[in-house]
């Protein structure tokens, strides 16, 4: 088995008549009209022409309609090995041995051992009897035994290539694969049968309606090839969004719904008075390390304050003001001054309620934002230095927990979530704080997914509102719910120079469905 | 977030109490605590595990396990807030020294005594105090923790700061006495504690403490001397806490005492210590008071959302270790422990109400409030920008604000001195030493690693470059670009130029073929810039003002970004058209 070999092409390559493509076309069908079906290897044999033309042919009629059915086969047979194919063209060794050989007085053994191949040549030759050597004389003297001899090796060769011959059981089949004259091959062939359209009788169709048809009317006579509607179409030329970006459209479409209005949140850089200090956050709490928050060398401070404000921020820090007892240390300006690329969008909502609280006459607001904050922590695949924070907030007389997560249910129900649960949490700016969670059907357990609360008196009351407003606020990144909405695992493969864009084309539209509302 | 490891056995044993690991979660999860992780003990042969439990950064009172089991008993009604005392005997005295003042001024200090120590309470003290450093104590810069045995040295004690050479003892462990300065340098190759050498290092003076016979205590913050070296065995334990600043040197001297004081023959009784202040003055550490304050039960009902009376409300504080009392139907009088440092506000008291009536058991309600949304307009108009170019054929990006000094200069041939960036003081790597002042870099950083995706490669980003603006307040200004890139194997200007004239057409902004005037849009090509090949660029000016830049890069753009082929850009500020 190991000479076997794939050989399909070059059964009958020195016999092929080349009938054109048409006209071979025709005496297929025509075939089939009287034969229940047919082989495409024995046709190719029986009427001498290239099996892979058979096939092309075949091939090309089943393009144009249901005219016909084909099924593929596989069988073994022999072919005349590369070898084998010599001898077919030149003759067997023997035979042009003997030939070589005068008729009359013979010739020297060593002379005739020149010859090509006569070692092989000699010893067929001597045990079919066709030849005797004279060892009387020195040197030997090789003689014709017989006058006349057939090239029977030839002759087998020959017909095992025109598939006279396929048994390879035969004994002179045998005889010439121990030479290695001939080899199995595979053949894969085709049975051909009727189908549903059959008639002998076929154009091959046009391709494509042209304009040309259209002015003429020629259409209405012309057959026309049917399309192949298992392949794919063309891809339009196309550009499209990033996968984060239309989830980002999502959420801020849903606070859009829920009446909420969007904050300019289009200044990375903040100062630690907008950052941290307005927010309740000590000057030595840990956010505020170097470890964790990206400080400005140039420009590294700011100046301007609202100074005031400053003053009762310095105030319910050090010593406590508007019934806190505060952190009792000694607040440092230079530490507000200090500028940061903003840890959180929170910043902006401060700076928003601040200038809401300088308002005459206050006025309730919902606010959103969707935008990036940053974070100098240590990277691995689902933390970036920096990522988007989702935002909202409202700010109205008398707004309770209860209010919070009243909300939340809306905002996260919009998002598909229904089942909430509220751990508490600590938070310097908020109090209560919550985290919260929902349940995921498909992981099967609660994920935590966002921070809440309700901004604390001593980030309120410093900037002049009245003791009865309270402001409900919560967040959560945008990444995290579209890596589980998408399935990615590596956050680079979603932001970054190394997203794969074949990734972003093939991207579906987002559509974040929003579950039922409670009975 | 604090973590801490508490062995399950302890904590049930102290609570009285068996649970599944399921109904424990369930319980922290109520209690506001996080039950992270599980972990085996190996030595207890599968009998015991450990929890790990994610504490809140403000609870400095149950990060050990008698705190928390503690706290939790109280939670489920099965203890009482023990009352903490003071003992009046003759008290030990602790002299601070003016030198001090220039490095460490304060300290404070306590004494347990008559205490009986086990493996695991031992093990729980150390812990606490390692904890405490981490967090409260910023590691030791704000505070620093001494605990010595009391019967190995002798009051009063002197807290001084004197020069290094002067410094000389064993420290804790050590075989051999070192001076100070040469300890430093000891422990600055120390893998715990090396980070807390520079607190002091370039000082001129260490802080030191003395008992009276001239033995050292320790040098906060860095370490103890190995002469009042505790051990499970002893009695009698001094603690000091050295400090910048008093307030949480008060707190962390409370935790430490009211955490282990239940270990002594009268339990939750504390010795002072008597400290002599620089001026002469003398405090006496610890103040135990509670803080006493009254609250409005209606106003509680008002911040949370729920309605309870007065009997309730005392009852749900009560089991937050906030000893209450109705005083009548609207006010609660409650007694503040020393314990809880982490009740600022009435807002905190309310909370704890609204953690023991049960966040899940609140009536939710959905505000009110009727607003009208709007979009911020600088968002709405990137947004139809965005879709249009995206319509154009071209694929968004979304890559850092953050980059190096060289993928805004010298990638493109210039000096960063010559770029108005703004630049981070603290990066880690160098991948984020300034914010970036153009998004091409992030187009260019996405082709080359895309370079097997069919040509050409079209893309695009609407976001924002932050640029240093000292006329504003921060010094600095986000600006709101489109940049887009084609990349092939030619440049494809047209095709750039192209969709320049579409957004063009789309933002109303008309050709203007004059080159002059504040009407319409034109390019100017009298410009140089390194970035682009010479001749093949022009600036983009849009009703009289330059909004960006049109071209071919240079070569040595296309190689310093790792490409290969020809490209070209247009980088323009959007704001304009809002």
């Amino acid at each position: 088995m190991n000479n076997q070999k794939e050989n399909t092409a070059s059964a009958c390559s020195s016999t092929t008549q080349k009938p054109t493509s048409s006209s071979l076309q025709t005496d297929i069908l025509s075939y089939l009209s009287t034969h229940d079906e047919l082989n495409t290897w024995t046709y190719a044999n029986e009427h001498k022409i290239d099996h892979q033309l058979v096939i092309g042919t075949i091939r090309s009629i089943q393009s144009i309609g249901d005219i016909i059915k084909i099924e593929q086969h596989t069988n073994r047979s022999i072919a005349p090995s590369d070898e084998g194919k010599l001898l077919l063209q030149n003759g067997s060794y023997e035979y042009n041995l003997f030939q070589a050989i005068p008729a009359d007085k013979g010739i020297e053994q060593p002379e005739l051992m020149k010859f090509p191949n006569a070692t092989i040549g000699f010893a067929k030759a001597m045990s079919s009897g066709w030849l005797q050597v004279d060892k009387s004389s020195k040197p030997a003297i090789v003689k014709r035994k017989v006058e006349n001899v057939h090239d029977e090796v030839q002759n087998l060769l020959k017909r095992i290539q025109s598939l006279e011959l396929q048994d390879a059981s035969v004994k002179e089949v045998v005889e010439l694969k121990k030479r290695k004259l001939v080899e199995d091959v595979i053949v894969n062939y085709f049975i051909v049968t009727k189908s549903s359209e059959f008639s002998t009788n076929i154009a091959k169709g046009e391709a494509e309606l042209t304009a040309e048809m259209l002015q003429t009317g020629s259409w209405k006579t012309l057959n026309f090839k049917q399309y192949n509607f298992n392949a794919k179409g063309m891809m339009p030329s196309h550009g499209c969004l990033h996968p984060l970006l239309k989830v980002r459209t999502e959420y801020r479409q849903i606070f859009l719904e829920m009446g909420f209005t969007e904050m300019p949140t289009n200044n990375y850089v903040e100062n630690s008075f907008w950052n941290f200090d307005a927010l309740f956050t000590p000057q030595k709490h840990p956010a505020r390390d170097v470890q964790d928050t990206f400080f400005l060398s140039d420009p590294a401070v700011t100046t301007t304050f609202p100074e005031d404000y400053l003053e009762k921020i310095k105030k319910v820090h050090s010593t406590g003001a508007f019934g806190s007892i505060g952190y009792q240390y000694e607040w440092a300006r230079e530490e507000a001054q200090k500028n940061v690329f903003r840890t959180h969008t929170t910043a902006v909502s401060t700076r928003m309620l601040y200038k809401l609280a300088q308002e005459k006459i206050f006025k309730p607001v919902k606010y959103f934002s969707i935008d990036k904050v940053f974070r100098n922590e240590n990277l691995d695949a689902t933390h970036l230095a920096e990522f988007h924070q989702i935002e909202g907030l409202v700010a109205d007389y008398n707004l309770t927990l209860g209010d919070l997560i009243g909300i939340l249910y809306e905002f996260f129900r919009k998002l598909g979530m229904t089942k909430l649960r509220f751990k508490p949490a600590y938070n310097p700016y908020t109090e209560p704080s919550m985290e919260i969670f929902s349940y995921h059907e498909g992981l099967q357990r609660w994920i935590e997914v966002g921070n809440s609360g309700m901004f604390r008196p001593e980030m309120l009351l410093p900037m002049g509102f009245s003791e009865d407003i309270s402001v409900i606020a919560w967040g959560l990144s945008l990444e995290r719910p579209t890596m589980i909405l998408y399935g990615i695992d590596n956050i680079r493969d979603l932001i970054g120079p190394k997203v794969d864009l074949e990734m972003c084309r093939q991207n579906p539209i987002c559509r974040v469905i929003p579950a039922k509302i409670e009975e | 977030m604090p973590n801490i490891g508490i062995k399950r056995s302890l904590l049930f044993k102290e609570l009285g109490q068996k649970y599944t690991d399921k109904e424990f979660d369930q319980l922290c999860f109520d209690f506001g605590i996080e039950l992270d992780d599980i972990e085996p003990i190996p030595e207890s042969n599968g009998e015991d595990v450990e929890y790990k439990i994610d504490i809140p950064a403000n609870r400095y009172d149950i990060l050990c396990l008698e705190g928390l089991s503690r706290a939790l008993k109280i939670f489920l009604q099965k203890g009482e807030l023990p009352k903490f005392t003071l003992s009046n005997q003759k008290l030990i005295r602790m002299k601070i020294l003016p030198n001090t003042q220039r490095i460490r001024p304060i300290v404070v200090g306590a004494v347990l005594r008559n205490i009986t120590f086990n493996a695991d309470s031992y093990n729980s003290f150390i812990k606490l105090q390692d904890k405490l450093h981490q967090n409260l104590c910023r590691n030791r810069t704000l505070v620093a923790i001494g605990t010595h045995d009391l019967d190995t040295i002798k009051p009063p004690f002197i807290y001084d700061a004197r020069e290094p050479k002067q410094i000389k003892f064993r420290s804790l462990n050590q075989q051999k006495e070192m001076q100070a300065d040469e300890m430093l340098e000891f422990y600055s190759k120390d893998s715990h504690l090396k980070r807390y050498v520079s607190i002091i290092q370039e000082s001129d003076v260490y802080p030191v403490i003395y008992d009276s016979n001239n033995v050292v205590l320790s040098l906060p913050p860095i370490i103890n001397g190995d002469h009042s070296k505790m051990s499970v065995n002893t009695k009698n334990v001094f603690i000091e806490c050295t400090a910048v600043d008093l307030h949480k040197a008060n707190v962390v001297l409370n935790i430490m005492l009211t955490m282990f004081a239940q270990y002594c023959s009268k339990p939750f009784e504390i010795e002072p210590v008597e400290v002599e202040q620089v001026d002469g003055t003398v405090i006496v550490y610890p103040n135990l008071d509670d803080r006493v304050e009254n609250v409005s039960v209606k106003k509680i009902n008002k911040r949370i959302g729920i309605e309870v009376d007065a009997k309730t409300a005392a009852t749900l504080l009560t089991r937050m270790s906030l000893r209450t009392k109705v005083i009548d139907p609207d006010i609660l009088r409650i007694e503040i422990p020393v314990t809880r440092a982490d009740i600022l506000h009435f807002c905190d008291i309310a909370e704890d109400c609204a953690v023991a009536y049960g966040f899940n058991n609140i009536h939710k309600t959905v505000p009110k409030t009727v607003c009208i949304g709007n979009q911020f307009e600088l968002n709405r108009v990137s947004d139809l920008i965005r879709h249009s170019v995206a319509e154009a054929g071209f694929i968004e990006a979304l890559t850092f604000t953050l980059c190096s000094c060289a993928d805004v200069a010298e990638k493109f041939g210039k000096t960063i001195e010559s770029i108005p960036a703004v630049h981070i003081g603290n990066p880690k790597t160098q991948d984020f030493q300034i914010g970036r002042t153009t998004l091409l870099p992030g187009l260019l950083k996405t082709i080359a690693n895309n370079q097997g995706t069919a040509l050409p490669i079209q893309l695009f980003e609407v976001s924002d470059v932050i640029l240093k603006d000292l006329t504003r307040e921060t010094g600095s200004r986000n600006e709101r670009r489109l940049c887009a890139v084609f990349y092939n194997k030619t440049p494809g200007f047209e095709t750039i130029h192209g969709l320049l004239d579409r957004i063009m057409t789309l933002v109303k902004v008309s050709y203007n073929e004059n080159k002059s005037g504040n009407q319409g849009y034109y390019l100017n090509n009298q410009c140089e810039d390194t970035a682009f090949f010479p001749g093949r660029h022009a600036q983009v000016i849009a009703n009289g003002g330059n909004i960006g830049i049109i071209g071919v890069l240079h070569p040595n753009v296309i190689e310093q970004f790792g490409l290969k082929l020809p490209c070209s850009i247009l980088e323009i500020n959007i704001e304009p058209f809002v």
